[in-house]
């Protein structure tokens, strides 16, 4: 064997690199906005999973962070930003009311961000704590990890 | 503070008979009036210093009081009742909340409430002319209970989408009816997660 040379396979290779390298949209609505926030900033510091870096345009983005109560009306809004998202793309869905509706069963909010587009990973809390988000993107990473090369 | 006995005084000249009851005193007094009045005692209320329409809604009643309005039979959910209190006159009643600002200190001069019961659902008169922030607080009075404007027919909602039909806060509207506008209304059953791989 050559040194300085490592050999492994391309599914494996492709998927290291893309679950070291989240590029999210984040999507925040309402109050879990300032967890996500938290999340983010440096006291939790996302940016140690590879996963710091916003992108305000969803044609830039991999991941769909859909943070706080989604209402009917924007539902539309949402699926919009989904399908202007790039392949290969993953959802996140944070916080209770993105996951079921949560408390708000009411006719204004969405029951689950499922009903509108495919959800990868559901974090549960209201809010969820950092910990718990970065749980969550943990797991996202395995799923990222184990999807390999297919788009 | 209000002298609530002038003022009963000024309303009862401007609108006759229209006033139904003042209650409260001092900073905070509450006036019913008949619909067809309303108009007349907020003209009359914004000449007097009632410079600030702080809040504009409505209350429906529907279900409340001692012999409620029998909830028809169709109807898919209960509605609670309260057959201690009296029965109100209408169904609904609108609500106006006003402050006495004083421009130059800023101080308060009096909170003033005034209900007025709705005879006729769209026979209200409009206070945009009034109060410029009515506007939208009357679009939201006509997206949620929909109680309408006499001199607004063409009035939209606020809040709510436009497919959306019927009018939220009412007492009847079915409280589990969802109307999306794109996607399922309920969430699938989820299938058990299939990657229980352990972490780190």
């Amino acid at each position: 064997m050559l040194p300085g040379v490592l050999t492994t396979r391309l599914d494996a290779a492709v998927g290291w690199a893309r679950k070291y390298s989240i590029f999210q949209y984040p999507f925040v609505t309402a109050c879990c906005g300032m967890e996500f926030m938290s999340a983010a900033c440096g006291h939790y510091d996302i940016d140690r999973f590879g996963a710091g870096f916003p992108r305000f345009s969803p044609r830039q983005a991999d991941v769909l962070m859909v943070v706080g109560t989604v209402s009917h009306k924007i539902a539309p809004v949402l699926r919009r930003i989904y399908e202007q998202m790039p392949r290969p793309k993953w959802v996140v869905a944070f916080g209770v009311c993105t996951c079921t509706g949560g408390f708000y069963d009411n006719y204004a909010t969405v029951q689950g961000i499922d009903t509108v587009i495919p959800v990868d990973l559901y974090i549960p809390g209201c809010p969820p704590r950092p910990e718990t988000v970065l749980q969550g993107l943990v797991m996202l990473q395995h799923k990222i990890q184990a999807q390999g090369y297919r788009p | 503070m209000i002298d609530a006995k002038a003022l009963l005084d000024a309303l009862r000249e401007r609108i006759g008979l229209g006033v139904i009851a003042v209650s409260g005193s001092g900073l905070d007094v509450v006036l019913t009036v008949e619909q067809a009045s309303a108009r007349g005692a907020l003209e009359l209320l914004k000449a007097e210093g009632f410079n600030v329409l702080a809040d504009m809604t409505c209350v429906d009643y529907l279900g409340y009081g001692a012999d409620a309005r029998p909830v028809p039979p169709s109807h898919p959910h209960r509605i609670p009742r309260w057959p201690s209190a009296p029965r109100p006159p209408q169904r609904f009643k609108l609500v106006y909340r006003l402050l006495q600002l004083d421009a130059a200190d800023g101080l308060l001069g009096g909170r003033l409430t005034l209900d007025a019961w709705v005879r006729d659902l769209k026979g209200q008169r409009s206070v945009r002319d009034l109060w410029p922030n009515a506007d939208w607080l009357e679009r939201e009075v006509w997206d949620m209970f929909g109680v309408g404007f006499s001199d607004r027919p063409d009035i939209k909602r606020i809040l709510m989408y436009e497919e959306f039909e019927g009018h939220p806060l009412r007492k009847d509207y079915p409280i589990g009816k969802r109307q999306p506008l794109i996607g399922r209304e309920e969430a699938p059953a989820q299938p058990a997660p299939t990657d229980p791989r352990p972490l780190g």
